[in-house]
């Protein structure tokens, strides 16, 4: 039977080589649902044949295999159900596995530039939620409308033996039942969220401003205006959604006209048939029912259609990463990264990333082997972005050299073992404190740990923790400070033991003097590597060598 | 209501229709012209059935929608009486995501958890009501089994629901794991450990799919005893059918009547199952929700009069709910209108917290502040801030241009005004990309906290109110820009304003005419 709302977009078809490498477990889970719903109407049909059978008062042991058979259908639906849920999730949980080790593969080669989900937290959210989502389309797509699919075609098998006219009635109400109703069902909800699309987005950014600004708002008394402006936003959206509730009603509509009707067209080309001796009278009842009793094959297949249509929005935004290019390819034949204390050469650099404006236009700079320089500028004026050149994460016009070799001859991982890079807002992962210091240097020994947190000013803090430096930080680093996480990350760079260390506002969320403190310490801790130090404020920077600024 | 009542009909009355045409034809040997009144009458019943249900589908989905709309009106009407202190840290993200997507999720569970609950108790009563005049025995089974299965759904329900609650856990830990792991990709990749975390991924992925398997296992078993009894009681009333009608103590159509309405009874109580799952999560947010509506807010006076006289906070001091630290220690000063307050301490000392008090976000935990002799607590909230300016130090532009922001408070305002109102606070619209006429979406990423500080200050300079509250409004401000806004705090005060200051810079200081200084020895207790 054809299913038109699966065989649907390039994205969805994308992501079924995941699904086809667990065929064999999903196949199973397909059968068992097929079992299932089948049950479901063998029971019908063979208690219509008993009942039948049994009026024309027969001797009971006819009837005996009938028996046993609706007994053993009564018992086999609950059975094959729950059997095909163990099986099905596993599958789709395999599924899921392997999926996300592929995004996360393919994202480790092209973060953070090759995706712009980099540049937002809220996108990265959603791409984790649209990697989950993509189980629906094993568990409420492809399974339920394989099983109903299967059961469907069965039952127009067996009314074909039947009578053969009666298995055309049956075959053209399901197959309306699985094709048109879905895709009105699909079509309403995919029109109402193409026309509220807009709305809901000027809704939700309405939201963030109000919650954000309801400080602002409350005081200067126009927190009224704006929650009527909100209420406005709700009444546009629910007049786009009304249209689409009407079209699923018409869709529950034809859903039940399709099996009924066919119940009453069954009866019609039936009854002559009894009459004429072409259909033998047992099976009327058989017959009658059999329409209600497929009803459930199909039932499921609008929900299916809906859970399509969510899937494709989530495959689309997958496969958006998996054929992320990498911004910063490795090089074919890559230069061997150079050793020792390491100078770094910048001539007529240009840059910017991907899809942004060129921030960095035509830089020369020559920090030598052991040179402390700090880089100060107004905000957008290329400080983060140079640092991200530097650490391999950014193509780039012109000429990067470190200690005399050029940057995109090497690595990107070579790069990185040369220069460590401690960006503005450093990830702290949601295990203890040494661990999140110890990636920098997995062999490093919790003594070095101890010296690269006492080194940036945490020493205090980690101190008066019960679990010292095994406490865990939460996520995200949430309980920690902002400043304690800024210095955390400045401590994964002092134990790294790079020749070349890149500090984006080290010093950053700290007050004044605790950041001298920390500033001189550091400095102190940096002896003899090569250093540069991103900051918009002064603190620390009259110890460096020598400050230029970005404009 | 009358859509189940509706459908439990019809479902009757097609069982009726159908025993009495098949038996008609099979039993009395009836043609297709006898029993043609009664296939119409089936055709009848079928159609009205089908617009029964999608009548029931639209009005179900325009009460879901009204419901919604006004959930969500009443949350955000409720989460600005709160205010930004309550709205503060993780609480935003989650009200947020609450006002959105989670109202959203209501829909289903007024759509179709609710009227489906309706129908899984009217269609099962009417149905087994109607098999009691048919078959007394089959009555009776239906009427033992089919309230076992909301017992036993319950009763395993009580059984899987820290399973089922450990299921969600696990894979919320999960996704929350590679969210984790992928936001810190940058960091990884920067410690070339990237390639470690990978192998890493596969044995913690592997290791929750079999502790959420092992969780399934047990909470799958409540839909199993659900089909279970289901099916085997349908099974069991039609092996009681046939023997009956084999010994001639029962007609076919009784017999195909109760079969056919035999299903139907258990057929909504198990659609309750289905639509409780779409339903679980706007369940969960309909609770979010009203938790918040159940909040107080720090204050809810109903006085719209504010008598003159001077704003006086005598010996206030705040511990905010669930901290046993002292945010502010008691501080009591005076404000009078023409004379500049300027406050200052360390950080931690408790200045924002002094401002939040006077704006009302917080009660005072000590103390009490009096405007004119009566206590802020009793004054109605928007009229007192009717009667405040306020620089924030991380202000908010609401936009959508410049011009309308600094209108906020006054929309008639001319633009000679906004503009003179924009230079006056340090801020030369000519600056700006397309003067004060700049969509603030477009500044977003480029406007400074110092620039967007200074645009709140044209709002209160255009406004003029009589007390006004300003937090560090020189921060990230350089020497020009500053003396600039200093003399813009004089001039509010020349103009009849009480002011209170935040200060850090010895300039914005030397602008008080008393100073308050608030200690942090004190705050740690």
């Amino acid at each position: 039977m054809s299913a038109p709302a699966v065989t649907s977009g390039s994205p969805v078809r994308r992501l079924l080589p995941w699904l086809a490498s667990y065929r064999g477990r999903l196949g199973l889970g397909i059968f068992l649902g097929f079992m299932a719903i089948g049950c479901g109407v063998a029971l019908l049909a063979t208690s219509a044949w008993l009942i039948s059978s049994a009026a024309l008062m027969p001797p009971i042991l006819t009837l005996e295999v009938a028996i046993v058979g609706v007994r053993a259908f009564g018992i086999g639906k609950g059975v094959f159900r729950y059997a095909e849920r163990i099986v099905s999730h596993d599958a789709a949980f395999r599924a899921l596995s392997k999926l996300r080790l592929a995004v996360y593969d393919r994202l480790a080669v092209v973060a953070p530039a090759g995706v712009p989900a980099y540049r937002r937290g809220d996108l990265l959210e959603r791409l984790v939620r649209d990697v989950d989502a993509t189980q629906d389309l094993p568990l409420r797509v492809v399974l339920p409308y394989a099983s109903g699919a299967l059961v469907a075609l069965a039952s127009v098998v067996l009314a074909f033996f039947i009578l053969p006219v009666a298995a055309v009635v049956l075959g053209v109400s399901l197959l309306l039942a699985a094709t048109l109703v879905p895709w009105i069902t699909a079509r309403a909800a995919a029109d109402a969220e193409r026309a509220s699309a807009p709305a809901r987005g000027a809704m939700n950014a309405d939201v963030l401003t109000l919650l954000d600004g309801v400080a602002d708002l409350s005081v200067s008394g126009a927190a009224p205006a704006w929650l009527d402006r909100l209420a406005a936003d709700d009444r546009r959206i629910d007049g786009l959604s009304a249209r689409s509730a009407r079209a699923s009603g018409l869709a529950s509509f034809l859903g039940i006209l399709l099996s009924g009707g066919a119940v009453v067209v069954m009866l019609l080309v039936a009854i002559p048939a009894v009459r004429s001796g072409e259909l033998v009278g047992v099976n009327l009842a058989v017959l009658a029912l059999l329409p209600l009793a497929t009803y459930e094959a199909v039932v499921a297949m609008p929900t299916a259609a809906l859970a399509l249509g969510r899937v494709r929005g989530s495959a689309q935004r997958v496969v958006e990463v998996l054929d992320a290019v990498d911004p910063v390819p490795d090089p074919v034949s890559p230069a061997a990264p150079p050793s020792g204390v390491v100078g770094v050469a910048l001539a007529s650099l240009s840059a910017s990333w991907p899809s942004g404006p060129r921030v960095l236009d035509g830089l020369s700079l020559d920090v030598g082997a052991g040179e402390r320089v700090g880089i100060v500028g107004a905000s957008g004026s290329g400080k983060s972005t140079l640092l991200a050149v530097l650490a391999g994460f950014l193509p780039y016009e012109g000429s990067v050299r470190l200690g005399g070799v050029e940057l995109r001859d090497m690595r990107g991982s070579d790069v990185r073992g040369v220069v460590g890079w401690c960006p503005q807002l450093p990830h702290v992962f949601d295990t203890s404190v040494v661990e999140n210091v110890r990636l920098a240097r997995p062999d490093a020994s919790d003594d070095d740990i101890r010296a690269a947190v006492d080194a940036v000013g945490l020493g205090p803090w980690i101190d008066a923790q019960p679990h010292g430096l095994s406490t865990s930080v939460g996520d995200h680093g949430a309980l920690m400070s902002a400043g304690q996480r800024q210095r955390l990350g400045v401590a994964r760079v002092l134990l790294g033991g790079h020749p070349v260390v890149l500090l984006d506002e080290p010093t950053e969320h700290l007050d004044e003097e605790t950041a001298e403190v920390v500033a001189a310490e550091l400095l102190r801790a940096l002896e003899g590597r090569t250093v540069l130090w991103v900051a918009h404020r002064p603190h620390g920077l009259a110890a460096l060598d020598r400050t230029i600024r970005l404009d | 209501m009358a859509v189940a009542a509706g459908t439990a009909v019809l479902v009757v009355a097609q069982a009726f229709c159908l025993g009495d045409a098949i038996s008609g034809v099979f039993i009395d040997g009836e043609s297709l012209s006898d029993v043609l009144p009664v296939i119409g009458l089936l055709a009848a019943i079928v159609l009205g059935r089908a617009l029964l249900s999608s009548a029931g589908d639209v009005l179900a989905q325009r009460m879901a929608t009204r419901t919604s709309r006004e959930l969500r009106a009443q949350l955000l009407a409720h989460v600005v009486r709160l205010g930004p202190v309550w709205l503060s840290g993780e609480r935003r993200g989650q009200v947020a995501t609450l006002a959105t997507r989670g109202i959203d999720s209501v829909e289903p569970y007024v759509a179709r958890y609710l009227p489906q609950l309706v129908i899984a108790v009217v269609v099962p009563i009417t149905v087994g009501f109607a098999i009691l005049t048919q078959d007394l025995l089959a009555a009776v089974l239906v009427a033992v089994t089919a309230p076992l299965i909301p017992v036993f759904m319950a009763l395993i329900g009580m059984y899987t629901q820290s399973a089922t609650a450990k299921q969600w856990s696990t894979l919320g830990v999960l996704s929350g794991h590679f969210l984790d792991v992928v936001a810190g990709l940058p960091t990884l990749k920067a410690f070339r450990r990237e390639g470690a975390q990978s192998d890493r991924m596969a044995e913690v992925d592997r290791q929750y799919r079999k502790a959420t398997m092992g969780v399934l296992r047990v909470s799958f078993l409540s839909s199993f005893a659900l089909e279970l009894l289901a099916t085997l009681s349908v099974a069991i009333i039609a092996v009681a059918i046939g023997l009956r009608l084999v010994n001639g103590e029962m007609d076919l159509r009784t017999g195909l009547v109760v079969l056919i309405l035999a299903p139907e009874v258990y057929l909504p109580i198990r659609q309750v199952g289905a639509q409780f799952h779409a339903a679980a999560d706007g369940i969960d947010a309909a609770e979010q929700v009203f938790a918040v509506l159940g909040t107080e807010p720090a204050t809810s006076g109903t006085r719209t009069d504010v008598p003159p006289g001077p704003v006086v906070v005598d010996g206030v001091s705040v511990v905010y709910p669930g901290s046993d630290l002292v945010s502010l220690a008691p501080v009591s000063l005076a404000l009078e209108p023409g004379r500049v307050v300027a406050v200052v301490g360390p950080s931690g000392a408790g200045k924002t917290t002094l401002l939040a008090a006077l704006q009302g976000f917080v009660a005072p935990s000590g103390g009490s502040i009096t405007a004119g002799g009566v206590d802020l607590r009793d004054l109605d909230p928007a009229t007192w801030r009717a009667r405040l300016g306020v620089v924030a130090q991380d202000p908010v532009l609401v936009g959508p241009t410049v011009a309308d922001d600094v209108r906020l408070r006054r929309p008639s305002a001319s633009d000679a005004e906004v503009e003179a109102a924009l230079r006056g606070a340090g801020l030369d619209p000519a600056t700006l990309p397309a003067g004060a006429a700049t969509r603030v979406g477009d500044l977003a990423s480029d406007v400074s906290a110092g620039q967007r500080r200074r645009v709140a200050l044209a709002r209160v300079l255009l406004d003029r109110p009589p007390l006004v509250l300003l937090d560090e409004p020189t921060a990230g401000l350089d020497d020009i820009a500053e003396s600039e806004v200093v003399s813009a705090v004089r001039r509010l005060a020349a103009d009849g304003s009480a002011v209170v200051v935040v200060a850090h810079r010895p300039s914005l200081v030397e602008a008080g005419d008393t100073v308050v200084e608030l200690s942090a020895a004190e705050v740690t207790s």
